[in-house]
């Protein structure tokens, strides 16, 4: 053949062409954080849940009424990470931890920065540190860490 | 006429009949899923001395996750080679649950058997990253804990409450580990002494590396008959008497995480206190794990717990826990006990957990 083949083309866009709503106590969660605040919801018997839920985990009834929690804290229970892995928030030794935050009567899972291990005991109080305000999205990447109470 | 036990829940009495493992490895580089499932299939036919076209229902457990591909159960079903079709079904959980969907297929009366397997490669993946996706997105998957880091969390809950301590963890990784050199399908196999192991540096405090399973790739597979026809198959038919299973929050922090709720709960309704237990098959994946589930259930110290070494010799994932209701149920079939209970997991820190009675006539 003489002439070239015509070659038909079109455009062909692979999206994801919708967002997903992390719906009011979820999102009122992650836009507090945003604001460099805590907050929890309270559940039944007045129970305040952190981070907050929809619904009360024990008797599955909604759940209504936020409010501020912490920045103050306790470590109910933690772990020692001696070697980081390439996916943990700090990169240098720290620890996992169950942080309940002054106000709440349920812990979350985050990380404490006490240096070392011999710094670290349940029953502890820890403080939250949070980015610079200019840096905050919204999600719990606004969250640094937990220090030491007195280390602040 | 063979006597059949009565059962708690009043259900339609359905057996365990045959049970059979392939022998976890760490990485079972050749063999696909099919491969790996193949011999155990046959076997478990051989076992209960029927063919695939006995068979009324077939489920299976299992996880895309770990394969990294869609549907990867459907391609599992050429093991079996069901030609022509047969009433099948899946559940992206342990085998464990399959079974107790097969179970429940049967109250329906219209079926008297089932085949059930599970079976999973976790060699192929990076385990953690693959779990952390079973977290809260929000909350938790961002921050991309690892699994020994949660299993940490709930240890360190462990001591302070004061229901064990890391020689209790110790003691019971040695035992599962001499317990596993009986078993030949198990990976890990060691005669430790616990002040060896106790001398082990932490991994993440408070867990030392003899805490933790062994990574394993594995599958099984289980029969199950219903009524009299049990006794076409087995001599000694192991008897679900009562079987449940029971989910906690998602939200591990707002749990008690040295306390087992839902086995707890799970075990009651299956009736696990109501006699002497010989044999208790706990799928514990974390020493510690032992010390929450056994006193969830009751179980008395004089109770065998995971004498074919547990899931701290072998951890195939999606088939450990239908491996402790083989085991449970093996030592049924064997003549070897009367009574036994099996137990087993999913989700992050015991979030979901299943109780199964098993009895012989």
């Amino acid at each position: 053949m003489s002439e070239s083949p015509e070659i038909f083309t079109s455009p062909h866009v692979l999206e994801f062409p919708y967002s997903r709503s992390t719906g009011p106590v979820i999102g009122s969660f992650l836009t507090a954080l945003r604001d460099g605040v805590l907050i929890g919801i309270k559940g039944t018997g007045g129970k305040v849940i952190f981070p907050p839920t929809e619904y009360d985990p024990d008797t599955a009834e909604e759940t209504s009424g936020i409010v501020n929690v912490g920045p103050g804290a306790v470590v109910t229970s933690w772990g020692w990470v001696n070697q980081p892995l390439k996916q943990h928030p700090l990169q240098h030794p720290f620890a996992w931890a169950l942080i309940q935050p002054d106000g709440a009567d349920t812990a979350m899972l985050h990380v404490v920065d006490a240096g070392s291990e011999s710094a670290m005991a349940t029953g502890m109080r820890v403080t939250a540190i949070f980015r610079p305000a200019d840096e905050r999205i919204g999600a719990m990447a606004d969250l640094i860490a937990f220090v030491p109470e007195e280390a602040k | 006429m063979s006597k059949i036990p009565a059962t708690r829940q009043g259900h339609r009495p359905v057996a365990i009949v045959g049970f059979s493992q392939n022998h976890s490895v760490r990485s079972d580089s050749t063999s696909n899923e099919v491969e790996m499932l193949l011999p155990v299939i046959h076997d478990v036919f051989d076992r209960a001395g029927l063919t695939k076209d006995e068979i009324g229902f077939i489920c299976s457990g299992s996880t895309d996750y770990l394969i990294g591909g869609p549907f990867s159960f459907v391609t599992a079903l050429d093991a079996i080679g069901v030609w022509p079709p047969k009433s099948e079904s899946h559940v992206e959980m342990d085998g464990a649950w399959a079974l107790y969907e097969a179970f429940v297929r049967l109250q329906e009366g219209d079926l008297d058997t089932a085949l059930v397997y599970g079976f999973g490669k976790s060699s192929l993946g990076d385990l953690d990253e693959i779990f952390n996706l079973q977290l809260d997105p929000y909350t938790m998957a961002p921050l991309h804990p690892d699994l020994v880091s949660l299993a940490a969390l709930q240890a360190r809950a462990v001591i302070d409450q004061g229901l064990g301590t890391e020689e209790d963890f110790a003691r019971i990784a040695a035992r599962s580990r001499r317990d596993a050199m009986n078993n030949p399908f198990a990976q890990i196999k060691r005669d430790d002494d616990v002040a060896t192991l106790m001398s082990e540096p932490y991994l993440v405090s408070p867990l030392r590396r003899h805490c933790l399973p062994p990574i394993s790739d594995g599958a099984s597979a289980i029969i199950l008959a219903a009524g009299e026809k049990a006794f076409d198959y087995a001599e000694h038919p192991a008897w679900i008497t009562g079987i449940d299973h029971r989910i906690e929050t998602h939200a591990f922090g707002a749990r008690n995480l040295a306390v087992s709720t839902s086995t707890a709960k799970a075990g009651a309704i299956a009736g696990v206190g109501e006699g002497h237990v010989d044999v208790a098959e706990l799928l514990t994946p974390f020493a510690h794990q032992e010390l929450i589930v056994k006193a969830a259930l009751g179980l008395a110290d004089s109770v065998s717990i995971n004498p074919s070494g547990g899931p701290l010799s072998a951890n195939p994932l999606m088939s450990g826990g239908l491996n402790r209701l083989g085991e449970a149920a093996q030592a049924i079939l064997d003549g070897r006990a009367t009574r036994t209970v099996a137990h087993a997991t999913g989700g992050p820190l015991l979030q979901q957990n299943l109780v199964c009675v098993l009895e012989g006539a």
